[in-house]
């Protein structure tokens, strides 16, 4: 009986790997069921708040477009909406289509889920619910999550389709780009917290370090969007243009698969924007509180609290989805190139030289303020960078050909404004190579 | 410290499991029944023409080179970031220097309109 008791307060107190060590002792052998459970436990979860996702991102657009979205299936808020759906998918036929390459058509969809799911095993929900403390967790991170830019390659290389693989040539050079702002951009919490460990990056955060470096946490937010492929960004599913992109082939659930790990991501690179910018599970050292018979319940406090950082930060991503039209592809690549990789650059140069010079003994708060004056300089001076870019951009269209400018609309088409017109020669040198001469592929469209 | 990649390893054993359990299913409830015709890869409607796996944009290429400078340069600089409390001033001046020669690299590529969508 007082097992049964300890076990459901070990459950309420999420502490149950403890309860295992107490009541079956500790060895090698338990300590691997414990990871495993921990796995399962972790996978299973991942796997079912889609369900959930999936039908707020609904319910949230609607509202947004002034729909009413899915009302009958479940009840007047069409909660079963998605676990209809899924039945649905898993009745599809499987179809296979003629001359795709085997081995990466069907890995694809299975790799992406995997990729997916291992980025969960650093993610801290609550003091000491973590799959692992890794000492290298952003690393880790960054690791496992480019590799789901091979698998989009698979899946588009592998369809035999000319759509799939324009969609995946898309997709790999979006993802690879916007890899580089993000890297550079996630070096700054490393650099304030000295540490790359997830749960460490969270103990730093007296302070959370939105308030120390916000240029940095809109570059990784901006990031996250492209790496996720959502609406800004989601390019390389543009159904208006390339159809679907890489996965136009694929039916039932392989393409469920697909639509399941964008959602994962989603989720969470939300709960990586919380762990890193917004405290994670921190709230006022409630999450650290434990009872007076051991058990520490101030757990459940911080995963509640995890959530509702975590969604708020959601949130934000199906807001921008329902406000923001797609970008076209160049447009993509020169934000990034032109724009978020020379900021990060600058940004990370001066948080790495000005958290030196400040002396070891300053406070936190007063470490903050100079940090937060740095940063607010640095985007005052890129708000004006842009401003005066703009302005010459204006004049350019003004003063050109009529009415129509198009050249000054669409400066990539031809001889453009500004910066572009000293680089036209070295387009010329390039001349007789096959640089911008050759069609891509023979599409009809791109 | 090898404990701590035991969960990592099971992780990567047992993760297949989680997408393989539903395209299973999907092949056992769904029909299969495949024709030619159903089994042809979809092209706005009419039938696809040429070989698929021909040649690529360049483009997509040079983007990858410079890339690839940046991703590496990742791997120096995340050492650094971790071990940055125990770095003197002058480390963190070294590091500044390769900032900035990364910087450069890519005023470098942008000023021979390497950057231009073509």
């Amino acid at each position: 009986m007082s097992t049964i008791i300890d076990l459901l307060k070990s459950l309420l107190s999420l502490s149950l790997g403890d309860f295992i060590r107490r009541t079956f002792g500790t060895s090698p052998g338990i300590e691997l069921l414990i990871d495993i459970g921990g796995v399962v436990i972790l996978s299973t979860f991942c796997l079912l708040i889609v369900i959930f996702l999936i039908w707020l991102e609904r319910k949230l657009i609607a509202r947004m477009q002034d729909r009413i979205g899915p009302n009958r299936v479940g009840g007047r808020y069409g909660a079963l909406q998605t676990v209809a759906d899924v039945v649905k998918l898993l009745s599809k036929e499987i179809i296979h289509p003629s001359g795709a390459d085997w081995i990466s058509y069907n890995a694809a969809p299975i790799l992406t889920v995997i990729a997916a799911l291992l980025v969960w095993a650093v993610m801290p929900f609550a003091p000491g619910v973590i799959g692992v403390d890794l000492n290298i967790g952003v690393f880790y991170v960054m690791a496992i999550s480019s590799a789901s830019v091979m698998v989009l390659l698979l899946a588009g290389w592998g369809s035999n389709n000319k759509y799939a693989l324009l969609g995946a040539f898309r997709a790999v050079a979006q993802m690879v780009s916007y890899e580089v702002p993000m890297i550079l951009a996630l070096l700054v919490p490393v650099i304030l917290a000295r540490t790359m460990s997830t749960d460490g990056i969270i103990a730093a955060q007296s302070i959370p370090f939105l308030l120390f470096a916000p240029v940095s946490a809109l570059i990784f937010y901006i990031s996250s969007l492209a790496e996720t492929g959502r609406t800004p960004f989601d390019l390389l599913e543009a159904e208006s243009e390339i159809v679907a992109g890489f996965h136009i082939e694929y039916g039932g659930m392989k393409f469920g698969m697909f639509f399941l790990a964008e959602f994962v991501n989603t989720l969470f690179w939300s709960g990586m924007f919380a762990t890193l910018y917004l405290g994670g599970y921190r709230f006022f050292g409630l999450e650290n509180w434990v009872s007076a018979d051991g058990y520490p319940y101030g757990r459940m406090i911080g995963l509640i609290v995890f959530f509702i950082k975590t969604f708020s930060v959601y949130f934000v991503y199906v807001w921008i989805r329902g406000t923001l039209p797609r970008v076209r592809v160049d447009q993509i690549l020169n934000y990034n190139w032109k724009f978020l990789v020379p900021l990060s650059l600058v940004l990370i140069f001066f948080v790495a030289l000005i958290d030196k010079l400040i002396p070891a003994g300053t406070g936190p708060a007063a470490r903050m303020s100079i940090h937060l004056a740095l940063n607010l300089l640095l985007a005052f001076l890129t708000l004006e960078v842009l401003r005066r870019r703009g302005r010459q951009f204006r004049e350019s269209l003004s003063g050109g050909d009529g009415p129509g400018g198009r050249e000054a609309l669409f400066p990539d088409d031809d001889h453009g404004h500004g910066s572009d017109a000293h680089e036209a020669p070295a387009h010329d040198d390039h001349g007789d190579m096959p640089l911008g001469s050759r069609e891509p592929i023979a599409v009809p469209i791109h | 410290m090898l404990a701590d990649w035991q969960y990592i390893a099971i992780f990567v054993a047992l993760s297949p499991i989680f997408p393989l359990a539903p395209v299973v299913l999907n092949r056992l409830l769904g029909p299969h029944r495949p024709n030619p015709v159903k089994q042809q890869t979809y092209e706005c409607g009419i039938e696809t023409v040429g070989d698929t796996w021909i040649q690529f944009k360049i483009q997509y290429y040079i983007y990858a080179l410079v890339f690839v400078v940046f991703d590496i340069e990742a791997v120096f600089l995340f050492p650094i970031a971790a071990a940055y409390g125990q770095l003197d001033l002058f480390a963190i001046a070294a590091t500044v220097l390769f900032i900035f020669l990364l910087a450069d690299g890519l005023i470098y590529a942008w000023s021979r309109g390497v950057l231009e969508w073509v």
